[in-house]
């Protein structure tokens, strides 16, 4: 079907329990937050979750969603920690697996390939290979080298926020970096996008900008139209993050520490309660971008 | 002129960490590293490649903090999404970071403390890059505090940072590009030139003795040279105050030392 146009509960309606999910971003940047708050307003469980963890990671872990993490980091950049994913790691409540930051994209793209595994020298000398599980394999060519079989990361489904797509899932991404989005969709078996602007025909609307379709649409299955989807994280060149809300999701973990008697300020009831909590589509326009 | 601060020696030798170093990318993690490598950058090494902290390569390094009217120039683009194909999986890097913990191997942990891998005592940030920074590229530390709680007796909780452990060397494995190069910390700075790669002291900062800094350590440190670190001249310390506008290099330290003691 070429029309990929979706609800964010139809979305969240075509995952199931237990499922692997990847989230595209980075920490607190271009994450698909609209679309992990409709999964906290949903009964979906038991999901393994791969990402480059923010509050994304966070949330689900504070709602019981995660049954297993799959991770490098879990950050929100300028609060370096992430409280509500450590208070599930220190409460011994969700499985892992700890990856480096570049092994972990390497089994996304192990898995775009169709590929068991990819060979890297990552992990050798370190806690990784025995914590996880990973083995070793050896060259068969004259060097004998051995190294670490990084297994693939096959997805269920991905979750990505893009910037811009049209309703057959012609993408363009700006901001200075796109980070691993283009692997989370190679290495899925579907991938959902939400939008900050959403075109009927890309082609008529910014065909000039066409180098930002970081990834092709046949890599899309379905695609809805959320501006401010990132929020609190951030989204340029559109919005930065929200300081102020990270510092009240923060301090929520300690107190009172209960994430369901915080969770309507953090979810809404739905995006449009959620958005309007937040001082609405204005108020988030004006975030500035971070400095580094 | 004020002062010399401890905290500007200490950029001054994390900027010496990087001499020589050639066209690499020079990460440095936090201000003082990061203020090492711009330094490095801007005086005996301008060679050094360099980001805008996010994505960006920058031939003049980028001032910390809010920039005001200061618009960094691109010369060049390095996003995550290419990190590892470019700068640190092909070695043209040298990280200067701050772990949690580093042991006499080298090895160092950012992920957790105490407790199990299930269940952590205390959750940090995880792994992060370290792992495949530690096999693949130079590495060099600075540790704002040097006390046994970083510098641990035994090894690390959980192994993060490849070391020159022989016990954690599978066989037949690549080992040739572990390169601990610098330890930069509030005492001293070392190196792994000791035997076996063990840590040594090379250089004291003034007022401080090798019995202090070994006090300071969890395990047996060796001796080296032992001469006096050398502080920064006025060139240096304008280069300091230039990329450091709101002097974020005056919290790093606690209460902000003088370079030499009872000067302040």
């Amino acid at each position: 079907m070429l029309d990929k146009r979706m609800t964010p509960a139809e979305i969240v309606a075509q995952l199931k329990d237990g499922m692997t999910l990847g989230i595209g971003g980075w920490g607190p940047r271009r994450k698909p937050m609209a679309l992990v708050r409709e999964i906290l307003r949903s009964d979906l469980k038991d999901l393994t979750v791969v990402a480059y963890g923010g509050a994304d990671v966070g949330m689900l872990c504070a709602a019981g969603k995660v049954k297993k993490l799959v991770f490098a980091f879990v950050s929100l950049d300028a609060i370096p920690l992430e409280p509500w994913f450590r208070k599930s790691r220190e409460a011994g409540q969700i499985e892992v697996m700890e990856l480096d930051e570049g092994m972990f994209q390497w089994g996304l793209k192990a898995a775009a390939f169709g590929l068991p595994f990819l060979p890297t020298r990552v992990g050798l000398g370190t806690d990784l290979a025995d914590l996880g599980g990973l083995k070793h394999v050896q060259s068969p060519y004259d060097d004998g080298e051995v190294l670490i079989a990084m297994p693939a990361l096959k997805l269920d489904a991905a979750l990505l926020h893009v910037n811009r797509s049209d309703w057959r899932g012609n993408v363009q991404l700006f901001g200075p970096d796109a980070y691993y989005d283009e692997w989370f969709a190679k290495a899925a078996v579907k991938t959902y996008l939400s939008c900050e602007e959403l075109v009927d025909r890309m082609e008529d609307h910014y065909p000039d900008t066409a180098q930002a379709n970081v990834f092709e649409r046949c890599f899309v299955s379905g695609v809805t139209h959320i501006p401010c989807g990132a929020h609190p994280g951030s989204m340029p060149p559109a919005y930065g993050w929200d300081m102020k809300a990270f510092k009240a999701y923060t301090d929520a973990a300690k107190d009172p520490g209960d994430w369901n008697a915080v969770k309507d300020r953090f979810v809404g009831a739905d995006e449009a309660a959620y958005l309007e909590s937040v001082g609405g589509k204005e108020a988030v326009a004006a975030l500035p971008l971070p400095v580094f | 002129m004020s002062e010399v601060t401890l905290a500007e020696l200490c950029i001054f030798a994390a900027s010496e960490a990087f001499r020589g170093n050639g066209e690499v990318v020079a990460t440095g993690v936090g201000p003082v590293p990061r203020l090492g490598a711009s330094l490095a950058k801007l005086t005996h090494t301008p060679e050094l490649m360099m980001t805008d902290g996010e994505a960006y390569l920058v031939e003049q390094p980028v001032p910390l903090g809010p920039r005001g009217d200061y618009q960094p120039k691109f010369a060049g683009h390095l996003p995550f999404s290419r990190f590892f194909d470019s700068a640190v999986w092909s070695g043209r890097r040298h990280a200067m970071v701050t772990p949690t913990q580093i042991d006499r191997f080298g090895q160092i942990n950012l992920s957790q403390l105490g407790g199990t891998h299930q269940q952590p005592k205390t959750q940090m940030l995880g792994v992060r890059g370290f792992p495949g920074n530690t096999i693949y590229h130079p590495n060099s530390f600075f540790f704002p505090s040097h006390t046994p709680r970083v510098f641990v007796a035994g090894e690390v909780d959980m192994v993060s940072g490849v070391g020159y452990n022989p016990a954690k060397r599978v066989p037949g494995g690549n080992y040739s590009a572990v390169d601990l190069r610098v330890i930069v910390t509030n005492l001293c700075v070392m190196d792994f030139g000791g035997t076996d790669n063990a840590v040594r002291v090379v250089s004291l900062h003034p007022g401080v003795t090798f019995e202090q800094v070994q006090e300071a350590t969890g395990f047996a440190l060796e001796r080296g040279a032992l001469t006096e670190t050398s502080l920064p001249g006025a060139e240096e310390l304008a280069i300091i105050a230039r990329l450091d506008p709101h002097n974020i290099r005056a919290s790093v330290i606690k209460d902000n030392p003088p370079a030499r003691p009872g000067q302040a």
